[in-house]
């Protein structure tokens, strides 16, 4: 793949040199485009825009009535207590899924690649990044059947242990509305610790060692090193980890399913799960749809603000330059 | 964790000691390492231990016999090598159309450059992002209309056409910079738009198309909520859904659940093992573009 690319300047040249050659002939290549453009509407836009129409209705689904009811349920989400729980929950997925990896994995990375690949070679780094990244290989439902057991009062094994070494009455870590979500949120760092780690390292491999090198020689410490140089280098990486995982923890579904369904007394809820519960639980779909409606928008914002703040740090970078 | 950073802290200024602070960020970054697998350790520990044995020696023990009985009625309950092949059949079809899919909007998009194909890339890197639950109903409804409820099919179009949204955005980046020259060349010699496609430019992104293909496997393969939702009855579900349903169960003992917990991961660790070199190696090629 290397050897068929050519410099910056020639492809830049030659690209010009393709458009002039064929402004008004992209017009066919629209056939190529026409299967994909037609599944897409088909199975994104136009569900998308009926899920908004839906929300607009009373219906309890399937061959029942639609009744028009306006802005109704948005003016009932509101006033919804559930609704603002499951999305205060939603920071604190945010917390578990992206704050806390991130920082721990930047750390992680940063002591694998230049401290410990350095003085114990790059298999124990390695070996260690193949280690950190294994919870993201199991299928979410593996991970969540699992830690539920786990973490099962009476039969758990973590309960099981702490009854051994002494511990008369451990807590109801799923069960109790108080360590509930503590108890998600670490199940959800476990599954998320090595996304960035292995990000980062890659990112690490496309810094100039002599950046390094030149820090050290001026007395800079590792700590200082990981400060002025690692950090600021792998920036790009940064904003796709937090823009990739900030999404994933506003759509979180799976891991709250499987571990908690959203209780106790909705100390887990999360707004993806409370759209499931009033589609498919409680017949109740346009309040379904739309908790679902106003959920995308919120990811879309965040997303659209991600990437407006990397554009603007990028260019800031081209002028400090 | 806390401990990793004192002693990286501790550490920092003397780069001329190579002494004992090296072992201790060494026990920091294993201590997280053995966290990290723990669970796991523990899941394989009480997959082949009886009951009886549980209760009495604990999670942390080894299995004093090895007990099949866990592995047998999970596998029974759930009629495991359906799944299996519900799973693969689905993850498998899935990588292969939505590999295709990509490359022709790609091509339209990288290599054709249609007019607003900045506003194209950026509406399917943004679809990507959607939440299911905003699709489900509708999709759910339509697929009961054409007869497709509780069919694999159903399932297997919504996850190409997702799969796909991720896949044109990477891929028309990469055919955006695809050297004209090539295509000058081909078409010199009289090779069209078809031709030209499978002939020069597949060969060429075939690296990155495996990489794709093989994420879009995994993805699909531990996919929960459009399954959970489209696939209704035992005989079409996928393995997280079997499992998952399995929960609360009061048939549900250790050996059961964690028996069913390892051999569900147990293809998608295979999987990974036999393509981790392909994937290092995409990787690199991409990073190279």
């Amino acid at each position: 793949m290397t050897a068929t690319l050519s410099p910056p300047a020639a492809a830049s040249r030659a690209d010009a040199r393709t458009r002039r050659r064929r402004r008004g002939t992209t017009l066919p290549y629209l056939a190529y485009l026409l299967p994909g453009a037609v599944l897409f509407v088909l199975v994104i836009g136009y569900p998308l825009v009926t899920n908004v129409y839906i929300s607009l209705f009373s219906w309890r689904g399937g061959l029942a009535p639609l009744t028009w009811v306006g802005l109704d349920n948005y003016t009932e989400l509101w006033h919804d207590a559930a609704f603002w729980t499951s999305f205060q929950n939603s920071v604190a997925m945010i917390v578990a899924m992206v704050l806390v990896p991130t920082v721990i994995g930047l750390l992680l990375a940063a002591v694998l690649f230049d401290y410990l690949g350095r003085r114990f070679g790059a298999r124990v780094a390695s070996v260690l990044r193949a280690t950190y990244y294994l919870p993201q290989i199991l299928p979410v439902a593996v991970a969540g059947v699992l830690w539920n057991w786990i973490l099962n009062a009476q039969t758990g094994a973590l309960n099981e242990i702490l009854r051994a070494v002494g511990v008369a009455d451990p807590p109801n870590w799923l069960g109790d509305p108080s360590t509930a979500l503590p108890s998600v949120m670490l199940v959800l760092i476990w599954v998320q610790i090595g996304y960035p780690v292995v990000i980062f390292m890659a990112a690490l491999q496309r810094v100039d060692p002599e950046l390094y090198e030149a820090a050290e020689l001026d007395g800079a410490g590792w700590w200082r090193r990981f400060r002025a140089i690692t950090i600021p280098q792998i920036r790009p990486e940064t904003f796709v980890v937090t823009l990739t995982c900030t999404v994933a923890a506003l759509k979180v579904f799976g891991p709250i399913y499987v571990l908690t369904r959203g209780g106790p007394e909705s100390s887990t809820l999360v707004p993806s799960y409370y759209s499931y519960l009033n589609f498919f639980d409680k017949s109740r779909v346009g309040y379904g749809a739309a908790v679902a409606t106003v959920l995308t928008v919120v990811i879309l914002v965040v997303a659209v603000v991600i990437l407006a703040l990397q554009t603007r740090a990028e260019r800031a970078e081209e002028v400090g330059r | 964790m806390a401990a990793t950073l004192a002693t990286v802290r501790s550490r920092s200024g003397d780069r001329h000691h190579r002494g004992a602070g090296r072992w201790f960020v060494l026990a920091g970054a294993v201590v997280v390492a053995l966290l990290v697998v723990a669970p796991l350790l523990v899941m394989l520990l009480n997959a082949f231990k009886s009951p009886d044995d549980y209760t009495q020696h604990g999670p942390l023990s080894l299995p004093t016999s090895l007990y099949l009985d866990g592995l047998v009625n999970f596998w029974q309950r759930t009629e495991f090598p359906v799944k299996l092949w519900n799973s693969f059949f689905i993850s498998a079809v899935v990588a292969v159309a939505a590999c295709a899919l990509s490359l022709l909007n790609a091509y339209a998009i990288g290599i054709g450059r249609i007019k607003g194909r900045m506003w194209v890339v950026l509406l399917f890197l943004l679809a990507n992002m959607l939440p299911q639950e905003a699709l489900i109903y509708p999709l759910f409804d339509m697929a009961r209309q054409v007869g497709l409820s509780n069919s694999q099919w159903s399932v297997i179009i919504i996850f190409t056409v997702i799969q796909s949204a991720f896949g044109t955005y990477l891929l028309a980046s990469v055919l955006g910079t695809f050297p004209p020259a090539l295509l000058e060349a081909a078409a010199l010699d009289g090779a069209g738009r078809w031709r030209i496609l499978w002939r020069v430019v597949f060969p060429i992104v075939r690296p990155t198309l495996m990489v794709l293909m093989i994420f879009f496997f995994i993805w699909t393969w531990n996919e929960f909520f459009i399954p959970l939702v489209m696939l209704t009855t035992n005989d079409t579900q996928t393995i997280p859904i079997a499992l998952a349903s399995l929960q609360g169960d009061r048939m549900m003992d250790a050996p059961t659940t964690n028996a069913g917990a390892l051999v569900s991961l147990v293809p998608a660790l295979v999987f990974f093992l036999i393509f981790q070199r392909t994937l290092t190696r995409g990787v690199t090629a991409g990073a190279v573009k």
